[in-house]
């Protein structure tokens, strides 16, 4: 697997570390546990399909980027820094 | 039809061609007390328990594919009752139970293999971790030895003890941990359940699934509406897709777990192996090829194949640990869609909805599961109550924090 | 048998190899089986099942029979194809799975019984009793079964792994290969053609062929000139494409000093990585074998490699020839043969409409419908015109058609598709991003069309990736297309092997259907039919069909087959190549590293670094002595040990105090500037991550230093959090663990030992307890922080890491001289302990601030990672196992870590189970074991006695638990 890192350019898959669902990126507001809470650490929509999620690029730039991928055939179809999309929908 | 010794020889005598079929191929009725949704070990070892052990007969097992094609059909077939956490414990201690019967139980031979589980360790620390775990499975009934070095040598000759990276400082060996043959349970299983009247449908997927007033009436299937009582979800790696289709999300993310397989060799490896210091455990089947994986690939997936890194670093391992197995040449890889579980642990429990019922978060270690999880899961559907060796497996403990991380990762899903 | 003038060995360079202890004599060029057949030797192993005797039937990487062992000692390879291995002077063969002499396997008894050992028979018998299966069935079992043994020993050869980069991959070298390659070079592409075979040419190189009116093989010769002066070809032969995976990825295996006896540190094989923009698969094609009954006997081979092993390599494989197959194009078998003066005894054909194609004996319509000959083919027998005849022959050549080498379209699940008009599966369309396939492997099978569609493939190629294409002229060959019709099975009496290597027959296809195993996984599963090291390569297609046939659909209905990586076996050596012995994982040494093993320090891993154990002095014996000494040398001197493994990371910026904040449970905006804070980070699921001290060196300056385990996954952790949660705030980090060398300095005379190399010297006033600064150190700019892990007065002190060496010598030459000097990891975990400090042994990552007595400093006044989940329910309460330390009270004094705890009159089994010990050490200040544990409701049973049982080590004992601070239980020493 390659992933084009929008600094580094297309690299081998293991240079990077894989967190989970795009979903780390939008933590609650809430300030005690709440059923958001739940949500954003454990459950999941888990599609076969097209998500969006977060790698690491921990043997290059170090940045994180969101990365939308399809599921099932292992298509990379859109990558970003993870920091330009938060800024983007904030 | 009885199998046996006696029988092979007397089919064998007039040309093997009064072998019965192993299981029907049945339609689908309209309706049933219970549906089973996935025709994996567990499906089918559960179809198995509530004929055999709750009476209850009117069941039909849904398979979207063919019979023990998921990961029953895909797994590394490692047995063992080696875990450390109350909860676990006494799961696959009671799983194992059930293992060292199965032969006997279900009339087929599943080549259940008691030879010994080894799990290496490579430093004082890790000497320590695993003494408690030993603790915990001696302290629950089953069996653990701490070997040194020299036990380890004496045991397992092959390893590399003297350039390896890692050290080998000893081993916690489970005598009665081992291995099955994988297909064999899941046919196994079938044959009986069938045997018992269940109806086994193949190639029907099921594409939704029927909630009216908060209960469960049914399930839609390629094969047209199915009525029922109680719906089981039982889809392991695909229990995201299934949950979905009651409108729940689960705390599961399906990643891929790679395994491989050597030419056939000479006897070579007698236990099962474990390496602390990477990602790699072996064995060798009896038909001689060398069966071992890894870690997940770590990114959500159903394709149920893997990628590069995951291997290379697998037979990286290897080569450090056992350098002779060098020269052996895999024949094939493959890989098998993993649901992971927010803790690492599996899920038997209730759900909101009336009548529906999960079974799932099998992570990579769901086959040793196979007869307590069917055992424990018939015995909640029959009863509405949780089997006492499946307590915890909750699947509220996410919210309550009463969870069961063995791997003690935390909640990320692919970290366990 | 050889013949004279034929081939493309070198007749001039004869090789002498063994097989089973007898010497031969082939020549350079010749594989193992074509030196083999040369020499008449027929019988070269025995099938797996059934123990049946099996000569070379392929003459390629699909060969299910002629596996052998290569080689000696530790060096031996099992389960090498003899149709691959080329021969080099000295090259030892082996058969493989016979027990006994080849010729007389005792194991063929097996042979005798096929109807009691037919598909699936294990599963219904070695039953009872059940003890025995461990001990009686599975080994004989497993004695039987298994085909090459390993050597047992360590491997003794070099391997390689390499990745290369490439815009266009050619995979084969056949026509469309090579058309393909040109055309891709002179479009500008940088290309690598990859051939399995040690020559380019693919079956031109096997066949009577003309393209541009010059023998295929001298056609091949000038395009391999052509490529060459492209200067954009790699040439890579013996190399196999064995995998296709995400974004133009393909393993390949390339078998370098496989063919030689070549020194040393040659290597055997190398795996490559090979990123390709686009890819040409011009594989070709796998010729099929027909079931018919007794279709196994040593003589009995594919007819192509039959051609091979003509024009190849000059080998006759028999004396009086005969022919069974389905098509056209296998006539030219004959044709050939005849043509070097090799007697052909009869062309079976089973099509009534065939027509001979020379003056050769045809049996039209008719079939093969027995063999003999145990070791060697003797006879067959042919049904024909409703007759049987019987034909004396030494070799028979089959041909069942081909099947397109669909493979690497499988890798990525792609399902072929059935194609009716020439009975064979083809990849499906995009079946692998960017692989396009052509020629053979596509279905075309005329000459003239795989070279047209070699220039197609490459033009797509080149458009893919929107570079330019040339128009390149094709050559002149033959657009012929023989007429072929599938035949599966011959019924008769006697066994129809569909996997050799299996030992898989028509029979146990029909029995899989019949018992219910009708899809085709099922039939695999139940058969192992495909499972062999052919992978099916030879019986998938065939197997198909009669599963079709018996279940009563047809071929497309019935499923298609697919086929995992990797294309041929590779060794696990060439996989994991680089990682055997040290090579697994990357070494890390500190500075000090040379110093501490001058002093005799034994060095152990800490994850990847390596750190001292003890400083063993004269006259210790034992570990346990130099790290009482040292603890107390420590206690009542000083110690010095290197701390460099810890993580730093230095955070700058406006906001880095609100970061630190944030990811800390604690506050840190507090911190005043020249001092430093523990620091409690959590996960955000309420657990504790790591811990440890961060120091704020300026208004927007701090340094935070990690656990040596944790230190990489708090770094991606802190970075997370700024890009991914608050990418808002303005900082900025980076890890700086390489840059400085780091010493921990502990003990009474700690500060007298740093006054001694400092340029100015400190004080209590001017470095108080948690205090930091600059400092100079002979000169040099370092820093210097007064903190403890030790409980004693101690400061860890840092300068630039090529200072590290020179400093630590100094540090302990100064302290030895004060009654102290450099203690180990042994010391400094026995002196944490006593002091009741957790590290990851105790904080295990199931561990909450609750359980450790943490819970007041996640603080109430912001929010910080983790805060929301330590409020669940579950997070705290009795029933969690807490924090407490522990002293063994009864008659065995003795604690070990991982013990358990239980009521002090409780079985210990797990329903009594309380908790369990995390950490011990012997404590020689306090003379006696003392532990921390994790005890239910831990913190109210302070001065209760449990007990202590480790089963594992038999040790059980009495404990008494405690406050887990078990010396200097105030601080005072931290602040003299
Ligand atoms: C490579 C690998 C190695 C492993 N090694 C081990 C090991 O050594 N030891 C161990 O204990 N465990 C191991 N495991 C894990 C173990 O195989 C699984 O946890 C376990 O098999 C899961 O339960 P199951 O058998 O019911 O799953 P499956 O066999 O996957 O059954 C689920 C079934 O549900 C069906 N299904 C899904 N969706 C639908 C639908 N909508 N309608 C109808 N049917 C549906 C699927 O087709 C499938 O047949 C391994 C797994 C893999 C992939
Ligand atoms: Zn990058």
């Amino acid at each position: 697997m390659r992933i084009r890192c929008p600094l580094c350019g297309d690299r081998d898959s293991r240079e990077f570390t894989y967190m989970g669902h795009e979903i780390y990126m939008h933590r609650p507001e809430d300030a005690g546990w709440s059923p958001a809470w739940d949500d954003y650490l454990h459950l999941r929509d888990n599609p076969a399909g097209v998500t969006r999620d977060l790698w690491y690029h921990g043997a290059g730039c170090t940045g994180w980027l969101l990365v939308e991928r399809d599921t099932t055939t292992h298509d990379i179809l859109r990558v970003e820094l993870a920091t330009d999309a938060k800024r983007g929908s904030a | 039809m009885r199998y046996s010794g006696w029988q092979v020889i007397k089919q064998g005598l007039t040309g093997n061609r009064g072998w019965k079929p192993a299981w029907r191929d049945p339609a689908p009725k309209a309706e049933y007390d219970v549906v089973i949704i996935g025709g994996g070990g567990h499906g089918l070892a559960t179809a198995y328990y509530l004929a055999a052990e709750h009476g209850l007969t009117n069941i039909a097992v849904l398979e979207k594919g063919y019979l023990g094609g998921g990961n029953v059909g895909r797994n590394t077939t490692i047995v063992r009752a080696n875990y450390g956490l109350e909860g676990n414990s006494q799961f696959y201690s009671h799983s194992l139970r059930l293992w060292e019967g199965l032969e006997q139980e279900l009339n087929y031979n599943v080549m259940h293999s008691q030879r010994g589980v080894v799990n290496l360790f490579h430093s004082d620390a890790q000497r320590d971790a695993f003494a408690r775990r030993g603790n915990m499975m001696v302290s629950q009934g089953d069996d653990a030895i701490l070997l040194d070095r020299d036990g380890c040598r004496r045991m397992m000759p092959f390893l590399d003890y003297d350039q390896t990276r890692f050290p080998i400082y000893g081993g916690l060996y489970h005598p009665r941990g081992g291995t099955a043959r994988h297909d064999a349970v899941a046919w196994g299983y079938a044959r009986g359940a069938d045997q018992r009247g269940v109806d086994l449908i193949q190639k029907c997927e099921v594409t939704g699934i029927d909630v009216e007033n908060g209960k469960v009436t049914g399930v839609q299937t390629t094969r047209g509406a199915i009525r029922a009582k109680k719906v089981a979800m039982c889809a392991a790696g695909r229990s995201g897709q299934v949950a979905a289709m009651a409108g729940m999300r689960l705390p599961i993310e399906s990643t891929v777990l790679q395994a491989f397989v050597t030419e056939g060799l000479k006897p070579v490896i007698d236990n099962v192996i474990t390496y602390g210091m990477g990602h790699f455990y072996i064995s060798q089947s009896d038909k001689g090829g060398l069966v071992f994986g890894g870690d997940i690939d770590f990114y959500a997936s159903y394709a149920s194949r893997g990628n590069l890194p995951m291997l290379e670093h697998v037979m990286e391992a290897g080569m450090t640990l056992m350098p002779m197995i060098g020269k052996s040449k895999v024949l094939r890889s493959w890989g098998g869609i993993m649901d992971m579980s927010s803790d690492g642990s599996p899920i038997i429990d209730k759900t909101h909805i009336d009548g529906l019922y999960v079974n799932a978060g099998w992570c990579y270690g769901g086959f040793k599961a196979t007869p307590a999880s069917g055992h424990c899961y018939a015995h909640l559907i029959a009863t509405d109550r949780p089997h006492e060796a499946a307590l915890r497996h909750r699947l509220d403990r996410f919210n309550t924090g009463l969870v069961m991380d063995e791997e003690a990762k935390g909640s990320q899903h692919n970290l366990h | 048998m050889r013949i004279e003038g034929k081939g493309r060995i070198d007749a001039g360079q004869p090789v002498r190899f063994w097989f089973d202890g007898q010497g031969y004599t082939g020549f350079r060029g010749d594989t193992l089986a074509s030196a083999l057949l040369a020499n008449g030797v027929r019988l070269v192993g025995r099938s797996f099942k059934y123990h049946r005797p099996r000569g070379v039937l392929t003459a390629g990487s699909e060969e299910p029979n002629a596996l052998m062992e290569i080689g000696r000692g530790a060096a031996q390879v099992p389960n090498v194809r003899a149709t691959v291995q080329e021969i080099y002077d000295g090259l030892e063969a082996r058969s493989q799975n016979r027990m006994g002499p080849l010729a007389y396997d005792l194991l063929s008894v097996n042979d005798l019984f096929p109807n009691f050992l037919s598909a699936g028979f294990y599963y219904k018998t070695f039953m009872w009793p059940r003890a025995f299966w461990e001990k009686l069935y599975e080994p004989a079992i497993r004695r039987a079964a298994g085909l090459g043994s390993l050597s047992g020993k360590h491997n003794p050869n070099h391997y390689e792994k390499a990745f290369a980069h490439c815009d266009i991959l050619v995979i084969g070298s056949g026509p469309t290969g090579l058309m393909a390659a040109l055309t891709a070079a002179l479009g500008g592409a940088d290309v690598i053609l990859a051939e399995e075979s040690a020559e380019f040419g693919g079956r031109l190189l096997s066949e009577e062929e003309e393209i541009d009116d010059q023998p295929g093989a001298d056609w091949v010769a000038s395009m391999l000139d052509a490529l060459r002066d492209t200067g954009r070809v790699r040439l890579m032969p013996r190399t196999t494409v064995t995998g296709a995976y995400d974004q133009g990825t393909y393993g390949a295996l390339e078998r370098v000093g496989l063919h030689v006896d070549g020194p040393a540190e040659l290597p055997k094989e190398c795996f490559w990585r090979i990123n390709a923009r686009q890819a040409v698969l011009a594989a070709g094609a796998l010729e099929r074998p027909i079931a018919f009954p007794m279709n196994d006997r040593p003589g009995i081979m594919m007819a192509g490699a039959v051609r091979s092993y003509l024009h190849r390599y000059g080998v006759a494989a028999g004396r009086k020839v005969t022919l069974f197959a389905s098509n056209d194009d296998a006539h030219r078998t004959a044709l050939d043969l005849m043509a070097s003066g090799v007697e052909i005894a009869g062309v079976i054909d089973s099509r009534p409409e065939a027509r001979a194609r020379g003056d050769y004996p045809l049996f039209a319509g008719a079939q093969v419908i027995g063999t003999r000959g145990r070791k060697a083919l003797g006879e067959i027998t042919i049904r024909n015109n409703g007759g049987e005849q019987r034909i004396e022959t030494d070799c028979l050549a089959v041909s069942g058609g081909w099947n397109p080498s669909v493979h690497l379209t499988c890798h990525m699940n792609g399902r072929p598709v059935w194609r009716e008009d020439i009975a064979g599966f083809v990849p499906a369309e995009d079946a692998v991003p960017g692989l396009i396939p052509a020629g053979a492997c596509n279905g075309t099978y005329s000459t003239a069309g795989c070279l047209t569609d070699g220039v197609a493939a490459a033009k797509q190629a080149l458009a893919a990736m929107g570079g330019k294409t040339r128009e390149i002229e094709i050559p002149q060959a033959s657009d012929a297309v023989g007429g072929s019709k599938p035949l599966w099975l011959v019924p008769g009496k006697g066994r129809a092997w569909l996997d050799f290597a299996n030992d898989v027959t028509s029979k146990d296809i029909k029995l899989a259907a019949q018992e219910a195993f009708a899809s085709v996984e099922h039939m695999k599963r139940y058969t192992t039919q495909g499972m062999a090291p052919d992978q099916g390569k030879n019986s998938n297609i065939g197997a198909l069909a009669i599963l079709a046939d018996a279940t009563g659909r047809a071929i497309p209905e019935t499923g298609t087959t697919t086929y995992r990586p990797p294309f041929v076996p590779v060794s696990i050596a060439a996989f994991g190549a680089g990682a055997q012995g040290k090579g697994f994982a990357p070494e890390r040494l500190t500075s000090s590293h040379d110093a501490s093993l001058e002093r005799g320090a034994p060095m152990i891993e800490a994850g990847l670094w390596y750190r001292p154990s003890y400083f063993p002095r004269p006259g210790e014996t034992t570990w346990r002595q130099s790290c009482d000494r040292e603890v107390t040398m420590t206690r009542n001197a000083v110690g010095v040990c290197d701390v460099s493994t810890l993580g730093k990371i230095d955070i700058q910026g406006p906001d880095a105090a609100e970061f630190l904040d944030f990811v800390y449970a604690n506050l840190f905006s507090t911190l005043k500037v020249g001092r430093v804070r523990y620091g409690l980070m959590l996960r955000e699921d309420g657990h504790v991550m790591d811990d440890g001290t961060t120091a704020r060196l300026g208004d927007n300056h701090y340094l935070m230093t990690t656990t040596t385990a944790a230190a990489g996954e708090v770094m991606k952790h802190l970075d997370f959090v700024q890009q991914c949660l608050r990418p808002d705030l303005n900082l900025r980090f980076i890890s700086v663990t390489e840059h400085w060398a780091q010493f921990a300095v502990a003990g009474p005379k700690s500060r007298d030992l740093l006054n001694g190399l400092l340029d100015a010297p400190i004080d209590n006033d001017s470095f108080p307890f948690m205090g930091c600064g600059e400092v100079s150190v002979m000169g040099v700019k370092g820093r210097l922080f007064r903190i403890s892990f030790s409980g004693e007065h101690a400061y860890e002190i840092a300068v630039p890491a090529r200072y590290g060496e020179a400093l630590f010598r100094q540090l302990v030459t100064q302290a030895e001289t004060m009654g102290g000097g450099a203690y180990g990891m042994e010391a400094l975990n026995v002196m944490r302990i006593e002091k009741g400090f957790v590290t990851h042994s105790d904080i295990d990552g199931r561990v909450v601030p609750f359980d450790i007595g943490m819970e007041r400093m996640v603080s109430a006044k912001k929010m910080c990672i983790g805060k929301p989940a330590t409020m669940r329910e579950g997070l705290k309460g009795a029933e969690r196992q807490q924090l407490v330390g522990l002293k063994p009270v009864g008659a065995v004094q003795e604690l070990t870590a991982g013990a358990h705890l239980f009521e002090a009159d409780a079985d210990p089994v797990r329903v009594n189970d309380l908790g369990y010990v995390s950490s011990v050490g012997f404590s020689p200040t306090l003379g006696q074991f003392i532990g921390l544990g994790f005890l239910r409701d831990g913190p109210n049973r302070v001065g209760e006695v449990v007990k202590m049982v480790d089963h594992l080590r038999r040790v059980e004992t009495r404990v008494e638990v405690c406050a887990p601070v078990f010396h200097d239980p105030d601080g005072e020493k931290l602040r003299g």
